[in-house]
């Protein structure tokens, strides 16, 4: 299986529909981005912080979001201090904090399956063109196959280690795309044969 | 669109997120670490086409959005569409498509310098031209800095896009899923 990032929890935040959250954040990011002031910024600072306060959510969860994106913060602010003042710098790197940490409460309190189920109810509206169960198929197909994926990525290792080509990533990527298609093909197969299509 | 179709675009995006495995590579020189993922969008784009190969992207950029940790190092969810390099996460879905578009027209010249300049032009030119511009605006920089700020980045794509070559070419060998005799 997949670990999702979900963060167990019954708070007022995790029981918010997902569909109100995706949209209290979209209303956050467009505000922040149209009324580019620092008022605006601190408020939305606050929010953010309030959320994750009612979501009982705790400093290393916030601090696991940001901590990829440490370097490019640090290269960001160093070049913002040149170019501009430190006013500039610390507002460009807040702004990035707090997008990221407002998007990151949502995928720490809402489930995956919430999330996909949220996306197929969307989809009910969808104007008819639009192929809504071949897009389920493919939301289960792909989240089911990843961790068989990831399984034979560690089998063709393990044999071109065997041979000594384990350096190459020729040599792994290749026989994983290869068989990945005949599977593929099989699967289809498979599909089609309990008239799925 | 047929179920085949949908099974390649599923599985292909499964590939995307195993390439997350790969070890980074540390150029030397350089010092900037060179993922395997971002070869995602070249080889989906030159094995599966530009329809199929820009919609398996899109499916594995909707399914980080989802909340699934796929890109390397483990990071998903809505937080990663907030940063300054988010640009690049979309352009790999129209790197897909430009990569893949190309590789239909060159099919039966494809040969690994074709492969590769159609890899670079995809995966680099149009890849960066979407991805440094998001970053000036997002991160209120000029182009030209932004674009100052990628450089590091571009040896080590460039060097992606020989090695995709490399695989696009061997796999059409052995199983090709475009061109006029097997086209889906």
């Amino acid at each position: 299986m997949i670990t999702d990032l979900y963060v167990r929890g019954d708070t007022v935040v995790h029981r918010t529909h997902p569909g109100v959250k995706l949209l209290l954040l979209l209303v956050l990011s467009t505000i922040v981005f149209v009324i580019d002031t620092w008022p605006v910024l601190a408020l939305a600072t606050a929010f953010v912080f309030v959320g994750y306060w009612l979501a009982h959510l705790k400093p290393g969860h916030a601090w696991r979001a940001l901590r990829p994106v440490l370097i490019i913060f640090a290269i960001l602010f160093l070049a913002q201090l040149y170019l501009a003042d430190v006013w500039l710098a610390t507002y460009v790197v807040l702004r990035f904090a707090v997008l990221i940490l407002a998007a990151t409460l949502l995928t720490l309190t809402t489930k995956v399956s919430e999330l996909v189920d949220g996306l197929m109810a969307g989809l009910a509206y969808a104007p008819a063109w639009v192929p809504r169960e071949k897009i389920a198929l493919a939301i289960a197909m792909t989240i089911r196959f990843i961790p068989r994926l990831r399984d034979q990525f560690h089998d063709i290792r393990d044999a071109q280690r065997a041979r000594g080509l384990d350096r190459s990533i020729v040599a792994l990527l290749v026989p994983l795309v290869v068989r990945t298609l005949k599977d593929a093909d099989d699967i289809a197969r498979a599909i089609e044969a309990r008239s799925i299509d | 669109m047929e179920t085949r179709d949908i099974v390649y675009i599923a599985l292909f995006a499964a590939i995307v997120a195993a390439l997350a495995l790969f070890p980074p590579i540390w150029l030397p020189v350089i010092g900037v670490p060179i993922t395997a993922q971002s070869m995602g969008a070249m080889l989906a784009g030159g094995v599966l086409g530009a329809k199929r190969g820009s919609l398996a992207l899109a499916l594995f950029v909707l399914l980080v959005a989802l909340g699934l940790p796929l890109l390397s190092g483990g990071r998903g969810g809505f937080g990663v569409f907030f940063g300054p390099t988010a640009g690049y996460i979309f352009g790999w879905i129209v790197a897909a498509f430009v990569i893949g578009y190309l590789t239909e027209r060159f099919w039966d010249r494809l040969n690994i310098f074709t492969a590769a300049l159609i890899c670079i032009v995809g995966g680099v030119v149009v890849l960066y031209a979407i991805g440094v511009p998001w970053s000036a605006v997002v991160a209120k920089v000029s182009v030209m800095q932004a674009l100052t700020g990628s450089a590091p980045f571009i040896p080590g794509d460039i060097l992606k896009a020989v090695i995709s070559a490399l695989v696009i070419v061997t796999v059409k060998r052995s199983y090709p899923l475009l061109g006029s005799r097997s086209a889906a």
